[in-house]
């Protein structure tokens, strides 16, 4: 057993306390202060993993609960906790972090410790809101982060950075600030910020409609779903590789993850109500979107909407389950519920590692346009195969962690509904054909330029990052059990709240 | 006799004149702060006027008061003209419109 | 035993894993071993077992708890029953030959190394699919080998038309695949469970249940999972219409042409209908839409070849057509004949494939036939080994293709399955096809003139022992494994309960006490024979005697000779229509939908409609203080005079 410190705290406070110290250092030691922030990364990774390893598996019950008082006057606390469906996020938020620092290792040249500060302190605040259990905690933490990701893609960005960090910021906040009403709303109702009293208490179903509706604009545009995505192709293409990688692998997950631990648990009757509209704009998501990113020539707008296709698998499961019946009905609920957030680890893992082959290709020759590459296979050996698996992995090839989710929620909704199931299905042939279509353009084919015929291979940085992705994504792909063992408690106890009805 | 109507009917008049003076003037800065201090002093002998007619000393007090900022008042709005004459090389009403949206 | 399943399985796919790490530094020498080594450690255990199961082994068990999900337990397991065994010694034992031949074929190829990495992992994803024991395994395997293909269409990714095959094979199979995995989640909410014992045992209680699509439309519930699971083995055995990929995927190394496209990998549809069998005989519905689409296959493909003049795609498209005749044969509910079609196809068509690839290393890469002529002096045990390819193919009496195919025939014309007899006819005209484009190969390849030019022609000689040792392991097995297997496989006792049999009549029944040889003596009373001598003869008046008169047939019916010189424009249909219009459908979303309606007048609309606002209000911003004053009083005026009216 691991002793009983609080390593909740610790995880956010931890890199935050790290990110001010490379602020406080400015742009002193810029050696050092990449160093720091590895070491630190490294800690907080290590620090989730001792969390993993403390945490019991088959209880749905909050664990490493941490709680005081914090703002009195209106009974907000500080109150931390993890279960089962928190818990994968937390390791992926450190995990991404140590990705991103070693990304940004030797790229970033314009104040390098403001840029490790930023992922730093962003990682705190990413801890805290899948910790948190305090309704106004958790809005301090979703807006908090923000700030870093805005700096992030207004300073180290690319041409159109301006543009893209304020519809990125707009965007978000415009959704989060009616999630604050509805907070506030909820907090004087039931007397305190406790989200599990939220869970709790009785509202009627015209509340409970306009409850949903206020976290549906902010988790939607977190998603993102359609059709409020735009923001992200704009997003990634600006942002430098970490921030891309960030965004990707935890930001968007938040969204999902407000579904799970609001909408769903504190709103069933709505969400019921509503259930039609989201499984409509997730199979639209799926299928649009799909259609869109055949289209791309800027590699990274490619993956950006190639994550929006895969988050409309994400939010499918998530409320297909309204739909089902019959004897099998829970346990296909549960289903695809694991499989949508099975999906958001896999996508952070596989969206992660797509944005860093791009990104090791921009660091090259500074062009994320497909036409510029052709033939990269000739030139990269190494890297091409890494692109190739990975791109694998993008479709869903079984064996990799993309396929685990896919196949659980195309199992699952078809219990809801046999055409839903084969709409989701079709990303099977859309989704390789975006994908591999990029792969044919961008590793094989003949040499197109003489740059590309000069690229060096990858360096044993590049290639120490991209082998830690590997890892992760061959291993669920191969035994998604572990993963899925930590949550099933969990995500039964949330099928369980969402089937209940709460109208008093 | 002068009753309190004729000193108001002046304090008016002065007031009207400073006001306008604000709009119509185009030209000078300086004028603008006569203009201002004309106001001012319309206020003063409303004042003194009331002050005489309530025989309620306050109101003299205040004119001390008001005759003290307008004192400080274009004492500073001089200083802002020197100053905004050594950037711009004009005191032209006309040319200062950098508050324009 | 399961310890030894699991050695099948992870001698090659160390093998791989062994050449993807560490292949560049061990070199050429010692790949060759390695992978080599792998292969044949798998092949002679495969041996071992199916001779265990000859005498009764049976396994089928879990090896580890892939994950539990909603409930149920998804396992990686192994099912070792006779149809599997069979199959793992098949694929082992192609995949050895080919792994000796590539030695010789890819001995100057910069990318060998890589080349025999995927070969090792290839084989190993196909080992994964047939010793499954569940679904999803199958599934697994399934794609593994799907991908393995794809990187192997696309081994020489330089060159433009491989990778546009590459892309294409895995798109086109993804298709099928939709199908399949739909039919996985139906078999899953159906069953509850996705092994196969499991199910089996679960299906015939859904004998009768129908199941609603919607808009009052109810159709039976095994049909609908028969004709889903179906769709995956069109796109892998590539059936009409998901046949596009394999005339292209000819792009490949020879030898790829021969285990992933001939003898194993295409064949895994016909592995899982047969593997399905339990399934399907309560699907006769489904089993006739299989026979259709199989004869169909079988026959227009097999027309396909007769205009081909790439060696490797007459081959390609005789495997088109051999395809659909398994298929017309589980559809016939005579699985154990498609599945001996299957092996002895395998052994065949491997020959045929690596025969061809001889003979164009001794081309130096000349693969169009009207280049060739006159090779037989040249090439002596190719030939000779191709000869005996082609006879089996055409099902010559005697040779392994005429067991399995005539008695497939034969099975589909006694079988009860709704279409039996439109399919028993398409694939009695198959068999004149598949004499004449077999014959014709043959003709134009080694007889008649010497057509190649001068400088090819000097260096004209027979490949090495590499290449030649694996021609001669495939034609003893091209020509003995018909006797050998005839009884066993068709006599119903060595399935057992691996292969279910059908409930009524049954199309095998007349096989049950037959011996090979009296079999071989029945061929002069079959139609087959004489069709396929009628198509020897049209082949050596066309190709031999009258060598002018196939270009006059041609000129004369011109249109007809066009649409099969297009493949009846199903590329043109897919490449036209398929491809630039779902890029179109997607143009069009962005540029409308997200730029334009989403974008333009949401987002931006919206930030613009602000801006616009605070346009107009700036007009009263003039900066000027008098007129701001001026406001001011104006508005004080107002104010003022308001309330004093007021009150």
């Amino acid at each position: 057993m691991i002793p009983a410190w609080p390593w909740l705290s610790l995880l956010i406070g931890f890199p935050v306390a790290g990110g001010l110290v490379l602020l406080a250092l400015g742009s002193r030691a810029p050696s050092f202060a990449r160093s720091f922030a590895l070491v630190t990364s490294i800690v907080a990774f290590a620090l989730s993993v001792i969390v993993w390893i403390g945490f019991r598996d088959g209880t749905a019950s909050m664990q490493f609960v941490e709680r005081i008082g914090w703002i009195p006057l209106l009974h907000a606390n500080y109150h931390l906790g993890i279960d089962g469906i928190s818990l994968p996020f937390l390791v992926l938020t450190t995990f991404s972090t140590v990705l991103v620092v070693l990304a940004g290792w030797r790229v970033i040249e314009y104040k390098q410790a403001a840029y490790f500060a930023a992922f730093l302190l962003m990682e705190g605040f990413m801890n805290g809101v899948f910790a948190a259990l305090d309704g106004l905690l958790f809005y301090f933490f979703w807006e908090a982060m923000l700030i870093p990701m805005f700096l992030i893609i207004g300073v180290w960005g690319g041409p159109r950075r301006i543009y893209a960090s304020f519809k990125f910021f707009l965007y978000t906040f415009l959704g989060s600030v009616l999630m604050l009403v509805a907070l506030i709303y909820l907090g004087v109702r039931t007397g305190s910020y406790d989200l599990l009293a939220f869970q709790r208490a009785p509202l009627g179903l015209g509340t409970q409609i306009w409850l949903f509706i206020a976290f549906l604009l902010a988790f939607a545009v977190k998603v993102p779903m359609w059709p409020v995505h735009t923001w992200l192709p704009d997003a990634h293409v600006e942002a430098p590789t970490g921030g891309s990688v960030i965004l990707a692998a935890i930001m968007l997950k938040m969204g999902a993850y407000g579904f799970l631990r609001l909408s769903l648990p504190i709103a069933p009757d709505a969400s019921r109500y509503f259930s039609g509209l989201m499984v409509a704009l997730s199979l639209v998501a799926i299928v649009y979107i799909g259609f869109v990113a055949l289209v791309q020539t800027d590699m990274k707008k490619l993956i950006a909407y190639s994550s929006i296709v895969h988050m409309g698998f994400v939010t499918l499961g998530f409320f297909a389950l309204f739909f089902m019946a019959g004897a099998s009905a829970i346990e296909a609920a549960r289903m695809g519920i694991q499989g949508g957030i099975f999906q958001m680890i896999s996508h952070g893992l596989v969206a992660a590692a797509l944005f860093l082959c791009v990104g090791v290709l921009y660091d090259r020759l500074h062009s994320r346009d497909i036409a510029t590459y052709g033939g990269v296979a000739r030139s990269m050996p190494v890297f091409g195969a890494l692109f190739v698996f990975f791109a694998m992995a993008n479709v869903g090839l079984p064996g990799t962690s993309g396929f685990v989710g896919e196949f659980q929620v195309i199992l699952a909704t078809w219990v809801a509904n046999p055409w839903w199931s084969l709409l989701a299905a079709l990303n099977l042939v859309i989704g390789a054909g975006f994908t591999l279509w990029l792969i044919k353009r961008v590793v094989f084919g003949p040499i197109v330029n003489e740059p590309v015929a000069k690229l060096p291979d990858v360096t044993v940085r590049e290639r120490l990052f991209l082998f830690l992705l590997v890892i992760p994504v061959l291993l669920f792909g191969l035994w998604p059990a572990p993963i899925l063992d930590v949550m099933r408690a969990s995500v039964a106890h949330l099928v369980h709240q969402a089937l209940m009805s709460k109208i008093p | 006799m002068i009753t309190l109507n004729d000193y108001l009917i002046l304090g008016a008049i002065l007031f009207a004149l400073g006001v306008m003076g604000l709009f119509i003037n185009r030209k000078n800065l300086v004028v603008l702060l006569m203009c201002v201090e004309l106001i001012l002093l319309a206020v003063n002998i409303n004042f003194v006027a009331f002050s005489r007619y309530l025989m309620n000393r306050e109101g003299q007090v205040f004119v001390f008061f008001v005759l003290t900022v307008a004192a400080a008042e274009s004492a500073i709005g001089l200083a802002l003209l020197v100053v905004v004459f050594r950037h711009r090389q004009s005191i032209n009403v006309q040319d200062l419109n950098q508050l324009k949206g | 035993m399961a310890t030894l399943a699991l050695w099948i399985l992870l001698s090659p796919l160390l093998a791989a894993l062994i050449t993807a790490l560490a292949g560049s530094r061990l070199g050429r020498r010692c790949t060759h071993v390695l992978t080599i080594a792998g292969v044949a450690v798998s092949c002679i255990l495969s041996f071992w077992i199916l001779l265990r199961v000859l005498v009764g082994a049976h396994l089928d068990a879990p090896l580890y708890t892939w994950m539990v999900s909603g409930g149920i337990p998804f396992q990686i397991g192994f099912l070792i029953d006779p149809l599997s065994a069979l199959l793992a010694l098949v694929v082992t034992f192609v995949s050895l030959a080919v792994h000796i031949y590539s030695i010789g074929y890819m001995a100057d190829d910069p990318g060998e190394i890589r080349f025999f990495g995927y070969i090792s992992l290839f084989t190993f994803a196909m080992l994964l699919l047939v010793l499954a024991n569940n679904f999803l395994q199958l599934f697994i395997g399934w794609e593994g080998v799907g991908l393995v293909s794809y990187l192997l269409i696309g081994f020489w990714f330089e060159k433009p038309t491989a990778t546009a095959a590459a892309l294409k094979a895995f798109v086109v199979n993804r298709i099928g695949d939709l199908g399949f995995i739909l039919g996985i989640a139906m078999v899953l909410h159906y069953t509850g469970s996705l092994t196969y014992a499991s199910v089996f045992a679960r299906v015939p209680a859904l004998a009768g249940r129908t199941v609603g699509l919607g808009f009052g439309w109810r159709v039976p519930v095994l049909t609908l999972m028969g004709l889903l699971l179906f769709v995956g083995a069109m796109g892998k055995s590539a059936q009409i219409p998901l046949h596009v990929w394999l005339p292209d995927s000819m792009e490949g190394p020879t030898p790829i042409s021969a285990l992933i496209h001939a003898a194993t990998m295409v064949t895994a549809g016909v592995y899982l209908v047969a593997r399905l069998s339990p399934l399907y005989i309560h699907a006769p519905d489904a089993l006739g839409v299989i026979l259709v689409i199989g004869s169909l296959t079988a026959f227009f493909m097999g027309i396909l070849g007769v205009v081909a003049t790439d060696i490797k795609r007459v081959i390609a498209y005789s495997t088109l057509s051999q395809l659909g005749y398994m298929m017309a044969g589980l559809g016939a509910s005579a699985f154990a004949a498609g599945i001996f079609h299957l092996v002895t196809h395998a052994f065949f068509k491997a020959l045929l494939f690596l025969a061809a690839g001889s003979v164009i290393i001794a081309m130096h890469h000349e693969q169009d036939m009207r280049k060739m002529g006159g090779l037989r002096k040249y090439l002596p045990v190719t030939y000779v080994t191709f000869l005996v390819g082609s006879l089996a193919l055409v099902a010559f009496p005697g040779f392994s293709g005429y067991f399995s195919k005539d008695a497939l025939i034969d099975a589909v014309g006694q079988s009860p399955i709704p279409g039996a007899a439109f399919a028993y006819t398409l694939l009695l005209l198959s068999v004149f096809v598949t004499a004449l484009y077999t014959f014709r190969m043959l003709f134009l390849v080694f007889h008649g003139p010497e057509r190649m030019g001068e400088g090819i022609r000097a260096h004209l000689h027979e490949s090495s022992w590499v290449v030649t040792l694996p021609l001669v392991m495939l034609a003893v097995p091209a020509l003995a494994v018909g006797w050998i297997l005839f009884h066993p496989l068709l006599g119903g006792s060595f399935f057992g309960s691996s292969l279910a049999t059908p409930v009524g009549i049954n199309p095998l029944a007349s096989f049950a006490h037959l011996s090979p040889w009296r079999f071989f003596l029945a061929a002069w009373d079959a139609p087959s024979f004489y069709l396929m001598l009628a198509g020897l003869g049209v082949a050596a008046y066309g190709y031999l005697w009258r060598p002018e008169w196939p270009a006059r047939l041609a000129a004369r019916i011109h249109p007809l000779y066009r649409l099969l010189v297009q493949g009846y424009y199903f590329d043109a249909f897919y490449l036209r229509l398929g491809a630039p219009g779902s890029v179109r459908l997607g143009r069009s979303l962005w540029k409308w939908g997200d730029e334009r309606a989403i974008d333009g007048l949401g987002v931006n609309g919206t930030a613009s409609r602000i801006g616009w606002l605070g346009a107009l209000v700036r007009r009263f911003q003039t900066g000027f203080l008098y007129q701001y004053a001026f406001t001011m009083v104006a508005a004080l005026v107002v104010l003022v005079s308001w309330a004093l009216v007021r009150y």
